[in-house]
C-alpha cells in the first residue's frame, strides 16, 4: 500500500519536474525561466522526496526516510534563495528583461541611486 | 544562549541523518557541531529563544499547509502558462512594501514570494522588496501589489516572527 502511494508521488513529483523543464525552453527571458524553474522543480523534488519518504517508513527502513524528509526542507529553504540569488546577480550584471515586460521599478531604483 | 540553541539544532540534524547512537558518530557529531557554532555562530538569527514561545510555534506549525497550499497554486499558475500555445505572460520587476521589521521575517517572506503564484524576490532595500511579477495586474499601484502578492503571508509571519 505505501509502495503505490509512494511511486504515485514520484510519478507526479517527476511530471512536475517535466513541466519545469518545458517552462525553461519555452519562457523568453531569464527571470521568466527561473520563475518555472524554482516553482516547479521545488514541489516536483519534494514530492520525489516525500514519495521516498512514505515508502521508507513503510517497508521499515526509517534511516532512509528521515533523511529524504529532511532533504525536502532543504530544497524548501535553498531553492527560492538560489533563485534570488539569480535574479539579482543577472539584474546587476545589466542582463536586460523581454522586450514585452511592462515595467522595470529596480532598474528606476539603481538609477536614482546612482 | 545563542550558541546553545545552534548547538541543539545542529547536533539533532546531526543524529537525524546519521540516524545512529553509536558513540563514535556521536562524539564526531558532538565536534563538528562545536566547530560550525564556532565558525558560522555570527550568521545566525539574533533572537532564536524567542521562536519556541508556544503561540509563535503554533502560527509556525500552521503556516506550513498554508505554504504548500500555494505552492500547489503556483504549480498550476506555472503549467497553465507554459503550456498555454499563445503563453500569456505579462512580466515586470515591482517594487512592493512590507511591515516586517526583522530580518528573519523579511527572509521567510521573501522565500515565502518566491514560491508562490507567478512571482520572483529579486531583491530587498530595507522595507521594500522588488518582485518579478509574471503577470502585473497595476500600473504603479504600490499599496494594491503589496496587498495582492505578501498580504496573505504578512498576516501569519507577523505572529511568528515580529
Amino acid at each position: 500500500m505505501s509502495e503505490t502511494i509512494g511511486y504515485i508521488m514520484i510519478t507526479v513529483g517527476v511530471l512536475f519536474d517535466v513541466l519545469g523543464c518545458v517552462g525553461l525552453v519555452r519562457l523568453p527571458d531569464v527571470y521568466n525561466r527561473l520563475q518555472a524553474a524554482t516553482k516547479c522543480v521545488t514541489l516536483g523534488t519534494c514530492l520525489i522526496l516525500f514519495g521516498v519518504a512514505v515508502m521508507g517508513f513503510g517497508s521499515g527502513q526509517n534511516a532512509m526516510a528521515v533523511k529524504s524528509l529532511i532533504c525536502a526542507a532543504f530544497v524548501l529553504i535553498t531553492s527560492p534563495t538560489g533563485a534570488h540569488a539569480l535574479a539579482r546577480g543577472s539584474h546587476k550584471a545589466g542582463v536586460p528583461l523581454w522586450q514585452g515586460s511592462v515595467i522595470d521599478q529596480y532598474q528606476e531604483y539603481e538609477e536614482t541611486k546612482s | 544562549m545563542k550558541a546553545i540553541i545552534q548547538f541543539l539544532i545542529m547536533i539533532a540534524l546531526w543524529l537525524l541523518l546519521t540516524w545512529s547512537l553509536q558513540p563514535a558518530d556521536v562524539i564526531a557529531g558532538i565536534v563538528i557541531s562545536i566547530l560550525t557554532v564556532a565558525l558560522m555562530g555570527n550568521i545566525f538569527l539574533d533572537k532564536a529563544a524567542r521562536l519556541f514561545n508556544p503561540i509563535r510555534l503554533f502560527w509556525g506549525i500552521l503556516y506550513i499547509p498554508y505554504l504548500l497550499w500555494y505552492i500547489l497554486i503556483a504549480n498550476f499558475d506555472v503549467a497553465y502558462r507554459v503550456l498555454n500555445p499563445a503563453m500569456p505572460i505579462r512580466p515586470g520587476i515591482v517594487k512592493i512594501k512590507t511591515c516586517l521589521e526583522t530580518e528573519m521575517g523579511k527572509t521567510f517572506l521573501a522565500n515565502s514570494i518566491t514560491l508562490t503564484p507567478g512571482t520572483l524576490t529579486v531583491d530587498i532595500i530595507g522595507q521594500d522588496l522588488y518582485i518579478h511579477w509574471i503577470n502585473v495586474k497595476y500600473d504603479n499601484d504600490i499599496e494594491a501589489q503589496s496587498y495582492e502578492i505578501a498580504g496573505k503571508f504578512e498576516r501569519i509571519l507577523r505572529r511568528i516572527f515580529e
